[in-house]
């Protein structure tokens, strides 16, 4: 399998193997990620990190992985300090970053940012999130925890809960966890229930998920993978407190739950789950963040064709 | 004695079968102004065997069918007939090409397609049979029923 060169756009760019093939690299990233071994397995290289828009986890883990794996790593944060601000398009920003980079990781407003970028830099482009589009290495690092955190990534029931509407990660994860079989379960309300088109790709790849508006029957559910509720998706305050008050996860929620639950969030969260639930085993929010590391440490490795 | 509303041409490219109505859109779509010097004559809404259609007549011009295959978008049933002193020596229908290139704007506004970047709209074709495109950059499908407004 040889990753080198390739764009990381989309997850609709991977088959199956390739995508288990990332997750066994990040595997074995693991003891750099967590600083307990030395690598310069990226020595001499430089990654450009372009984001125009805010984060946290994305750009800042992206960065570890790379300095992690002894590499360097230019760009910035906002696009406030560049020339972007004097009108240059994405086109040319893309076009001089590549001049001083080997591999660039961008997070850009605009869906199709990415694959566009992808066109016009001959150095690999990973998109770290593109509007409300494609994020494709968030989707990975899930699969990574759930496979870490239950053994397999098939023959679990997951139940994604939230907005599944214009939530942007949980499109691409119901794609994947299609590709591999797993059953799901699309817990939200109505008006930010998953797209039909979304619903449809899944059963058109052989999945049956089943459609719920609550969260007080989970007891069968492996993996409760739970995304932000947006206040401003709701023109009534009064609403959307009601509708998040309603897909809250607290200690009652998991009362009947399985032992071995775990429950994903790919942060930030606000109210979606109560404190109490971070002392408990089930809470794995916070290792899949760590997983981003490894993960896009085994990404940034194999499109520098550092490893095959 | 039958007269034809639509004069036979001697040589050039007579479109048949558009889709009623749409024969200034495949124009446009073909890039044909009429500065170009060619005689063109369009004839809408002609009853044929087959209903109503639009007829675009191009003399003295034999169009290529890969420029004329753009069409398939807005005319999907259209023939083209390319003829040399009266007679049809090539006659063949549309076909949807693969990739629609700067034809079809993006519906979605938040589509980097539809800002200021040096780009073409492009679309490939996600299904043949019923015909569904897909924006390459967003992956948004538009809806084919309201694919008219969507000419740029």
């Amino acid at each position: 399998m040889n990753f080198k060169g390739r764009d990381i756009v989309s997850i609709k760019d991977f088959t199956k193997n390739e995508i288990l093939h990332i997750l066994d690299v990040a595997e074995k990233m693991v003891p750099i990620a967590a600083g307990k071994e030395k690598s310069e397995l990226l020595h001499g290289y430089i990654m450009a990190s372009l984001f125009f828009e805010p984060s946290t986890r994305t750009r800042l883990s992206f960065e570890a992985a790379m300095k992690r794996l002894g590499g360097n790593v230019i760009g910035f944060a906002q696009p406030g300090t560049t020339s972007i601000m004097k009108g240059e398009s994405l086109a040319d920003t893309i076009r001089t970053a590549e001049s001083y980079c080997d591999v660039i990781v961008m997070r850009h407003p605009l869906e199709g940012s990415a694959r566009m970028a992808a066109e016009f830099a001959s150095v690999p482009i990973i998109n770290g999130g593109d509007g409300a589009g494609r994020h494709p290495t968030q989707c990975l690092l899930d699969l990574f925890t759930i496979r870490k955190e239950t053994g397999s990534i098939e023959g679990n029931k997951i139940a994604l809960v939230g907005d599944l509407k214009y939530g942007r990660t949980v499109h691409s994860l119901a794609y994947a966890l299609a590709l591999f079989k797993a059953r799901m379960v699309f817990i939200a309300p109505p008006e930010l229930q998953m797209p039909s088109e979304v619903v449809n790709e899944c059963r058109k790849m052989g999945a049956e998920p089943e459609i719920k508006h609550g969260i007080d029957d989970i007891e069968d559910i492996d993996v409760l993978y739970v995304t932000r509720i947006q206040k401003e998706r709701f023109p009534d305050p009064e609403e959307y407190k009601k509708v998040a008050g309603s897909y809250r996860i607290d200690m009652e929620t998991i009362k009947n739950a399985k032992d071995n639950l775990i429950i994903m969030h790919p942060l930030p969260r606000v109210d979606e789950i109560d404190p109490s639930i971070d002392a408990t085993k089930h809470a794995a929010y916070f290792r899949q963040t760590f997983n981003g590391v490894p993960v896009r440490m085994a990404l940034l490795a194999l499109v520098l064709g550092v490893i095959k | 004695m039958k007269v034809l509303k639509v004069q036979p041409i001697k040589d050039g490219t007579v479109i048949d079968h558009i889709t009623p109505g749409n024969a200034l859109k495949v124009l446009k779509i073909l890039g044909i102004e009429g500065k170009e010097g060619s005689i063109i004559s369009i004839a809408m809404n002609v009853v044929g065997k087959r209903g109503k259609k639009d007829i675009v007549k191009i003399e003295n011009r034999e169009l290529k069918a890969k420029e004329v295959d753009k069409i398939a978008l807005i005319a999907p049933n259209a023939t083209i007939n390319i003829i040399r002193n009266y007679e049809v020596v090539e006659k063949h229908r549309v076909s949807i090409p693969s990739q629609i290139i700067g034809i079809v704007k993006c519906p979605n506004p938040n589509c980097i397609s539809n800002s200021n970047e040096p780009i073409e709209s492009k679309f490939v074709v996600a299904s043949k049979k019923p015909l569904k495109i897909k924006c390459y950059y967003c992956e948004r499908e538009p809806n084919m029923e309201e694919i008219d407004s969507l000419i740029i």
